[in-house]
């Protein structure tokens, strides 16, 4: 059986005293689409910020290791030119950059067939948005659908969306959903962060995490009947912002061992 | 119109003025101009090289006076009522020695109803001790629209001192835009003081960039007066200053009268040993006016950063990126 190429191992984060990340495990494979699915507060965002070593996500215990090496001391820089790369849920705005250029930023060279190739896979024609700002002039849809363009055109070896599909119109959503597809047949592995149940269906293998907790790992279809029978029964305690494992309805949540409360039996939480 | 040409022509005839003129054009070229719109017939152009004005070219409803000072010159910019003027009207000042001194007192007169927008460039390319000032003075006529922008190059010696000065009247309706850029080469020593009466319906939109370097000194003062109903103003400016350049930003906004309303916008980014100030003021002395406010001021934006280093760009990459694009 192949090596992932990221593996987590018992990764725990805390940020400002509190817990976000709780002895968590994963594993993502090249050419594999792994949905990490969670209510807003659950952590998902947090281990995006973290695989990618964003300021501040510095693990207190654990391994991110990539392709067998661990990340540990690296920059982002380093971790971007290793071949792992970020969409962010509400990517920045650049004044002054045109999108063009800012989707060719992760390319070894600058390519304008590669560029437009990019834009249109997320349906935003180059001749249109190529010379405009990446700035507060485009919409969110707008800036996102650049955002993922920019990932896509890098060719990463992982590439990291944080829920692509939030602020997205329904028809463009078909598309980001294919170019998410074609990023796993180009054999990119893709680490796909979202709160949506029905983008499963995109996904080979699919974790669920609550409470900075991964609770399931395996089939996608599997997972959406865990999220449904075991995650939104808790869904007003666990949509908190942040999350707050010491708030009374967070115990009522938890049980002794700091997992959720199972409403449903035969299904062992993982980490 | 006082001047010793009416054509930027050098081809093929060796006057005096002729390398004075050349030396104007690559210093023009340097400040992003483009020399070839200076040879067009239909378009004003007005060049002045320390104290001489090497040419002035007036168009259908463009006019220049100009005669000289002993250290610069006085030029009246005329445009006449209800003037559409296609093409840009060209302006080139400049100083070519490495020292010297440039006093340019300008009055724009944009007449009512006229549309007009001025390209104007500064350079100074070879400067090691330059004193450029100007005093401009400018009446937007009612229904008018000026748009005015202005690049300057200084060269790589940081050795310019320049403060550029001007009084606007905006009348009703009227509208004045106006763009100033230094962010090429070093800045030395830059003074800008706009103060802007703005009458009822006007508009008034200043945009101001600067990249400090080195021992740069950068100082932006604008006040824009809201004093007409409806009247609308807009400041935004942007300055990056590394190593130990220091830049001081002064902005204010009177809102005077009913229906007014007006915006600053400043971000300042600081590297290195480098200084930002920032001081807003408003005023308001109406109860039907508002200006607001919004400012950021140092370190570049770590989201912004971090997605650039998420490319695989290092830090110096990003934050060049960064500065590049916000004074583009």
């Amino acid at each position: 059986m192949k090596a992932p190429l990221l593996q987590i191992e018992a990764l725990t984060l805390r940020r400002d005293g509190r817990p976000i990340l709780n002895q968590v495990n994963l594993s993502v494979y090249s050419g594999q689409v792994h949905a990490l699915l969670g209510l807003n507060g659950s952590g998902k965002s947090s281990l995006a910020y973290t695989i990618m070593g964003c300021d501040g996500y510095i693990p207190d215990s654990g391994r991110v290791l990539f392709d067998g090496r661990d990340l540990a001391g690296l920059s982002i820089t380093e971790r971007a030119r290793l071949g792992i790369t970020l969409a962010w849920q509400e990517p920045a705005r650049f004044e002054g950059i045109p999108v063009g250029r800012y989707v060719g930023l992760g390319m070894p060279q600058p390519d304008r067939e590669q560029t437009v190739a990019a834009l249109e896979a997320v349906a935003l024609p180059a001749k249109i948005y190529g010379s405009r700002a990446a700035d507060q002039t485009l919409s969110g849809g707008e800036r996102k659908r650049v955002e993922l363009a920019a990932v896509y055109a890098m060719r990463p070896r992982l590439a990291i969306l944080d829920e692509p599909d939030s602020g997205i119109d329904v028809l463009s959503l078909v598309e980001i959903e294919k170019l998410i597809r074609r990023m796993a047949g180009d054999g990119s592995a893709v680490l796909l962060i979202t709160h949506r149940e029905e983008l499963l269906a995109t996904a080979d293998a699919a974790s669920l995490i609550c409470a900075g907790q991964i609770l399931f790992s395996g089939d996608p279809q599997e997972a959406r009947q865990y999220y449904s029978a075991r995650c939104r029964p808790h869904l007003k305690s666990l949509g908190a912002q942040p999350w707050d494992a010491t708030s009374p309805e967070a115990q009522a949540a938890l049980d002794s061992n700091g997992s959720l409360r199972s409403p449903v039996s035969g299904q062992t939480p993982e980490g | 119109m006082t001047t010793a040409q009416s054509r930027p022509h050098i081809a093929g005839q060796q006057p005096a003025w002729a390398g004075e003129m050349a030396a104007m054009l690559d210093a023009y070229q340097q400040a992003g101009g483009d020399p070839q719109a200076l040879q067009l017939p239909e378009v004003a152009t007005l060049v002045i090289s320390g104290e001489q004005v090497l040419a002035a070219h007036e168009i259908p409803g463009v006019h220049f006076e100009a005669e000289p000072l002993e250290h610069g010159v006085r030029a009246r910019i005329v445009v006449e009522p209800e003037a559409r003027i296609e093409r840009p009207v060209h302006l080139c000042f400049g100083v070519i020695p490495a020292e010297g001194r440039q006093e340019i007192l300008a009055d724009y007169e944009i007449g009512p109803g006229a549309q007009v927008q001025f390209l104007a460039h500064c350079s100074f390319p070879n400067a090691v001790r330059v004193e450029h000032t100007m005093q401009a003075r400018i009446h937007v006529g009612a229904g008018a629209s000026l748009t005015y922008t202005e690049e300057h190059f200084h060269g790589p010696h940081g050795g310019v001192d320049v403060r550029p000065h001007a009084e606007v009247v905006v009348d009703a309706g009227a509208r004045f835009v106006t763009t100033f850029s230094l962010t090429r080469g070093r800045v030395g020593a830059l003074d800008v003081d706009y103060r802007i009466d703005v009458a009822e319906g006007g508009v008034a939109e200043l945009t101001t960039k600067a990249y400090g370097t080195g021992e740069d000194r950068i100082r932006v003062k604008e006040t824009v007066r809201l004093n007409g109903e409806r009247a609308r103003g807009l400041t935004r400016t942007r300055v990056a200053v590394r190593d130990s350049a220091v830049s001081q930003v002064y902005t204010s906004m009177e809102g005077n009268a009913p229906g007014a309303r007006g915006h600053m916008d400043c971000t300042e980014i600081v590297r290195g040993q480098a200084q930002a100030h920032n001081e807003p003021l408003v005023v308001v002395r109406d109860d039907q006016a508002q200006v607001t406010h919004e400012a950021a001021i140092g370190a570049v934006n770590r989201k912004e950063l971090e997605s650039l280093l998420a490319r695989g760009l290092d830090e110096d990459e990003a934050v060049d990126l960064i500065i590049r694009g916000m004074i583009r």
